[in-house]
């Protein structure tokens, strides 16, 4: 595996190509710029670069009125205060206005480590994805959260991108075509389908090695874009190997294995299983630690397949 | 424009929005009615608006925060020439442009969907810093309930716009006095109002909401004032223009019946 590095270093990259790209992109954040890695973005374009403070209810309204005069508006802050906090202020000043915000939010998920519970979010994919026309999006590597990125901010209208705090191995070459709304095939396999996305994508490969040696000969898929939804994928796995384990940094209540479950019962019922933060709150600990005691492991999609093969 | 014939206008408009929330059965006259004298000022005085050319570059916006007072919004671009009149009378049903909240999507010269408190307020200090970025002289108004002031949005973005100076942006406050579930003061104390404004870095003007000397003169104190943004605090008088209504907090959001409707319409003296 190549070196590794965070989504949400990626992500500060491309702001300044993409600042440059767009004479009309703002980027907003609230008092966490050097961790949201907003903060170059801010040095190279000054002019362009707003700090709303530590209110994260206004960030996300502001954005909608920067977007509705005519602005691409990247607006970051940690993922629970965007959505959690700011989610009825991203519902109806953003989605329902269908504002050209960039919901860009960092620290998801349990890899957020050591500031625990009050900062780890498990619900903000299950949030975001039922406002309608809200584009959801969880890059697992530094090259396709720049692909994506740059896919987010080409089309008119609002998008919630997940980012994460840990450094993480890159999955993809950078030769390799990422399209947003389409899920990657990054390995054949026809005795069952791991569908992961955000940082679980490099333990779904892990794990289909691991059962190579056993083997069993899975399909993994990179379901960076969550909404909308690869439907032809999913059902096109359900159809050719029978079973789907679904794999995310996220609670399994409303994220990716229950937008892979809708698609799967109206379509072509297979049994399911979902790896994923278990309805329960997380904890400080290292991102490893964490990661190993609330099952959300190479080893936890490993025990997933086995149960269903 | 001579104050009578701004005065002529607000009574036409009063009367459109009695007739549209007395045709829908449903709706705010209370806050709307109070709201109708500056309104009528701003879009008939102060701003720079084009019905024929919604989207022009440099317009004035009017985002109305207090966004239940709907039918005021549509009675005054309606009066302006945005739709035709008797559209509006189709308020709140199946179908309709106007929806019970305004639609930014669905009309045109409704700057952005209001309806949940605080958020106008917060998309207009958007518009104003990008309004400062791309150099435009538009002005940008936000016309907020007095209730609406405990919603903690408010004052994060009352910080935002007075910690950018933001000299392009007037809140306007819309100061009845009453809430749905009564007296201000009986609910959730919001005064003293202009102090709580001034201490987040804004030029703070009280007026009579109801007087149009004052409403153009203050208009016109906020936009000759530079490095702070202006709040207008005007006292006005909930359900203003209907005897029956006015002062009333059961008149928030109750549409008269036809009775009501037709004595409030000779009252007003208005046309619609």
């Amino acid at each position: 595996m190549a070196d590794k590095t965070a989504t949400r270093q990626a992500y500060g990259q491309v702001l300044i190509e993409l600042g440059e790209t767009y004479q009309n992109l703002i980027v907003l954040d609230a008092d966490l710029s050097k961790s949201t890695m907003t903060a170059d973005f801010g040095k190279t374009y000054p002019a362009r670069f707003f700090n709303m403070g530590i209110a994260e209810q206004n960030l996300y309204g502001a954005a909608a009125g920067m977007a509705l005069s005519g602005k691409i508006v990247c607006a970051s802050t940690f993922a629970i205060f965007a959505t959690g906090r700011a989610f009825e202020i991203i519902r109806n000043a953003i989605g329902y206005t269908k504002a050209n915000v960039k919901v860009c939010a960092t620290h998801a998920g349990i890899t957020v480590g050591e500031d625990g519970a009050s900062h780890q979010t498990f619900e903000d994919i299950a949030l975001m994805r039922t406002i309608p026309g809200m584009t959801v999006i969880n890059p697992s590597d530094d090259f396709s959260t720049r692909e994506l990125m740059r896919q987010v901010c080409a089309f008119e209208g609002p998008a919630y991108v997940r980012l994460g705090r840990a450094a993480v191995p890159s999955v993809y070459s950078g030769k390799d075509e990422i399209k947003l709304g389409k899920g990657n095939l990054l390995k054949k396999g026809t005795h069952g389908t791991i569908i992961a996305t955000g940082i679980m994508v490099n333990e779904a490969l892990e794990a289909a090695s691991e059962l190579t040696g056993q083997g069993v000969d899975v399909r993994v898929i990179d379901m960076h874009t969550i909404k909308p939804l690869d439907e032809d994928i999913v059902i096109a796995a359900a159809k050719e190997t029978g079973f789907i384990v679904t794999a995310e940094e996220h609670s399994i209540i409303g994220g990716l294995g229950s937008a892979v479950a809708e698609v799967v019962v109206k379509n072509y019922p297979v049994r399911m299983a979902f790896v994923g933060q278990n309805d329960t709150y997380g904890e400080s600990g290292k991102p490893d630690e964490l990661k190993i005691k609330y099952k959300m492991t190479a080893k936890d999609i490993v025990d997933a397949v086995n149960k269903l093969k | 424009m001579e104050i009578k014939n701004l005065e002529r206008i607000a009574a036409d408009i009063r009367t459109g929005v009695i007739k549209a929330i007395g045709a829908a059965g449903s709706g705010h006259p209370g806050g709307s009615l109070s709201a109708a004298d500056i309104v009528t000022v701003l879009y008939f005085h102060e701003m720079n608006v084009d019905p024929k050319n919604p989207k022009m570059k440099n317009r004035d916006k009017f985002v109305l925060s207090k966004g239940h007072a709907a039918p005021l919004l549509y009675a005054a671009l309606a009066k302006k020439g945005f739709f035709p009149k008797e559209d509006i009378l189709t308020l709140r049903k199946i179908d309709s442009k106007f929806q019970g909240h305004p639609d930014s999507k669905k009309l045109p010269g409704v700057e952005t969907s209001t309806g949940s408190l605080g958020q106008g307020f917060s998309m207009a200090v958007g518009m104003a810093l990008a309004g400062r970025v791309d150099n435009n002289d538009g002005r940008v108004y936000a016309l907020l309930g007095d209730g609406e002031l405990q919603e903690g949005l408010v004052w994060e973005a009352a910080m935002s716009a007075g910690h950018y100076g933001l000299d392009n942006l007037v809140a306007i406050i819309d100061w009845n006095g009453l809430q749905i579930d009564g007296k201000n003061s009986d609910v959730m104390t919001v005064e003293p109002v202009g102090d709580k404004f001034k201490a987040f870095g804004w030029h703070v003007i009280q007026i009579d909401g109801h007087d149009y000397k004052e409403i153009i003169e203050a208009l016109a104190r906020a936009r000759g004032f530079k490095g702070k943004p202006t709040a207008i605090i005007a006292k006005t008088h909930k359900g203003k223009g209907v005897s029956f209504m006015e002062d009333e907090a059961g008149w928030h959001g109750k549409a008269p019946d036809q009775d009501q409707t037709a004595r409030a319409v000779a009252e007003i003296g208005g046309e619609w």
